[in-house]
């Protein structure tokens, strides 16, 4: 029972970092149905910073934090702006090869100045060990679960809450409507552009916290595993993301701990495609009729 | 009697080919230099091993011709890059032998490279001492093929030897990469012969190469706590393995093996206790090591050696007193000397056994301790 726990906690774990990430990819497709690429490298240039922030300036916890996150925010403005903005009127096609494009770009850069070889993150979190009921959890754990939990709640609060929030939604509902009720469409779609990106750079620096090593090619994998997550939730819906994040961190950490290593990500990705079969809406997702 | 002066001059043409060849072959042995060929990857990805061991056979050559050479006879070695591609070293090789005309050959340093050159070597019957190919079929069905380093399952069954004996270990999990050979082949041999000694393998988990969360696998072996973990790949994964250990609070003793060094700089917390199987360690108390160590600093801008270093020192040693014993540079004289070596190098003693393989080789164990390698005992499995 107790190794059950500790595993479950890891999926928390993996799972947090993984909603994390995903939400960035769910609030851009919902706004500009756009898949962003270079959402990964975003999160890979985040944990750059955090990085270089805490070996190079020795900065306190909460700078090494939220400065990255500020940095990304502003950059991913300016990918939107430099890259998909002139293709707003383009085919989707377009502007999907150019999201790959600018992905390849960014993680060409990072190996252009970081080099190949892995960074070793110091831990920037205090490490001790808190025992809850049996089980021993480790406090950059605990750190990580909550950090990602006290965003997600956050951005919540803010689309739900907020008259920018309600412009973000009512431009991912309709955006010619939107423009007709006032609403600033190209400033909301950077808005979007910005809480995603924060919010991936803040899962790029926890995922290297937690695994210790940073290194160009950081954002593939969790990026592809938190695309997977905002699909199996239903693309375009932010609670989605975050119960698809979750899923997936648990069903990989638990595969691994029960059936087999080697089977982790084959599973994973069986889940993508049933979901795609049987219910391509995702599982938040609503069957809405195009009207003609 | 015109087709009779054509065969005539025929004959004559083929006459003073068959002496030139022979002068050829002569000039092998001639003159007051022997050459030794050197092959191995002196640019590209890998360039560090082959310039590594490049730079451990200059000094040994240095020193040799600085204490007479053999025989009165300097070594003179011809370095050629192979860029670690197998139609490269292919070329070189050849051109080693054709050009170059070398009595011997110390090389490749991987083993791809040395698959690749081993059946051409083995027609022209070269005598070739690998330093560093650790793939078993470099020398299996080639009787004039040596290797200095030991087998990939030898330092396997060490590790396993030292956890028994040393540590007293009764129970230990394995961590391997699957599709890795190297961490796959060290890891099945150190579970056999920990089997062997009576011990319990409780666990044996696997991962790919390219995952960077182990906490599952972990927190499966936290819970069996065994007093040992054998982990056997390289540093970049081998790092936050251990980090991830210490956050767990798992207590057991990690063992790995030649592909850990270098954990010391950059994890030297997470690995700070844990032990691993090397070809020699730098502070080894043995007189030959530390002179070596000296050496290599003083000609190579204070630079540490590693062991690609330490092995390709020993594979000019070996051959250049295989040459010294044989008395000449005849091939199946210098195979047979290298047959019968019995050299005390910086890696340990070298005797090869029927295959070509060094025989009852030292395995050095190292503590990592403050982030730093630390000699801790010599194992010679038995």
């Amino acid at each position: 029972m107790d190794l059950f726990l500790q595993q479950l906690i890891n999926g928390l774990n993996v799972g947090s970092i993984y909603a994390l990430i995903a939400i960035g990819y769910t609030m851009v497709y919902g706004i500009i149905k756009l898949i962003n690429f270079a959402h990964g490298e975003i999160m890979m240039f985040g944990a750059y910073f955090a990085f270089i922030f805490a070996t190079s300036f020795q900065m306190p916890i909460w700078a090494v934090l939220l400065i990255p996150m500020v940095i990304m925010a502003l950059a991913g403005v300016a990918v939107e702006f430099i890259a998909y903005r002139p293709l707003r009127d383009a085919p989707r096609l377009s502007a999907l090869i150019t999201a790959i494009g600018v992905s390849l770009f960014l993680q060409n850069l990072a190996l252009l100045i970081f080099k190949a070889d892995p960074k070793v993150m110091p831990k920037i979190f205090p490490e001790t060990m808190i025992s809850l009921g049996g089980v021993e959890i480790n406090s950059t754990t605990l750190v990580t679960i909550g950090l990602s939990l006290f965003f997600m709640v956050l951005l919540d609060l803010y689309i739900r809450k907020t008259k920018q929030g309600r412009a973000v939604r009512a431009v991912s509902e309709d955006k010619d409507a939107a423009i007709l009720m006032g609403i600033n469409v190209d400033r909301t779609i950077s808005l979007t552009f910005a809480m995603g990106s924060a919010l991936g750079a803040l899962g790029g620096i926890l995922y290297s916290v937690a695994y210790v090593q940073v290194f160009p090619t950081l954002g593939v994998m969790p990026g592809l595993k938190a695309f997977i997550a905002a699909v199996l939730g239903g693309i375009g819906i932010i609670p989605g993301a975050m119960l698809g994040g979750f899923i997936i961190g648990m069903v990989e950490t638990m595969t691994k701990a029960y059936i087999s290593t080697t089977w982790a990500d084959a599973i994973v990705y069986i889940i993508l495609i049933l979901v795609l079969l049987f219910k391509p809406t995702g599982i938040l997702g609503k069957n809405t009729r195009e009207k003609v | 009697m015109k087709k009779r002066v054509v065969s005539v001059l025929l004959a004559v043409i083929f006459t003073a080919s068959i002496f030139a060849f022979a002068g050829c072959s002569s000039s092998k042995s001639s003159g007051d230099t022997i050459k030794v060929g050197f092959l191995g990857p002196l640019s590209g990805d890998v360039a560090i091993y082959g310039k590594s061991a490049q730079s451990g056979a200059d000094l040994a050559v240095k020193e040799i011709n600085d204490a007479g050479g053999i025989n009165g006879k300097k070594i003179e070695l011809v370095a050629y890059d192979s860029k670690g591609d197998q139609t490269e070293a292919i070329n070189a090789y050849n051109r080693l032998r054709d050009q170059d005309e070398v009595v011997a050959v110390i090389g490749g340093v991987l083993s791809g490279e040395t698959l690749a050159m081993k059946d051409i070597m083995v027609q022209d019957n070269m005598p070739v001492l690998t330093p560093t190919a650790t793939a078993v079929d470099v020398t299996t069905d080639a009787p004039n093929v040596f290797r200095a380093c030991f087998l990939d399952d030898y330092q396997g069954v060490a590790a396993a030897n030292f956890a028994t004996a040393n540590l007293t270990a009764k129970t230990a999990a394995i961590m391997i990469c699957k599709g890795n050979p190297y961490s796959e082949g060290v890891g099945a041999a150190f579970s056999t012969q920990f089997a062997a000694n009576g011990g319990t393998v409780v666990d044996q988990e696997s991962y790919s190469a390219s995952d960077k969360d182990f906490s599952a696998q972990l927190t499966k072996i936290k819970e069996l706590n065994p007093e040992v973990v054998f982990v056997p790949d390289y540093v970049q994964i081998v790092g936050p393995i251990l980090q991830k250990a210490k956050e767990l609070g798992i207590t057991a003793k990690f063992v790995g093996a030649d592909g850990w060094d270098g954990v010391q700089t950059e994890y030297a917390d997470a690995a700070q206790g844990n032990y691993f199987t090397n070809h020699y360690a730098a502070d080894s108390p043995s007189e030959k090591v530390q002179s070596f160590i000296k050496a290599y600093k003083a000609a190579n801008d204070n630079k540490d050696p590693n062991s690609f270093s330490a092995l390709g020192y020993d594979a000019v040693y070996t051959m250049s007193d295989a040459i010294k014993t044989a008395g000449s540079t005849e091939s199946d004289a210098v195979v047979k000397a290298l047959n019968n070596t019995n050299y005390a190098g910086v890696t340990g003693n070298l005797k090869f056994d029927a295959e070509g393989n060094p025989k009852d080789k030292e395995v050095t164990i190292i503590k990592i301790d403050g982030g730093q390698l630390k000699f801790e005992t010599t194992i010679v499995n038995k």
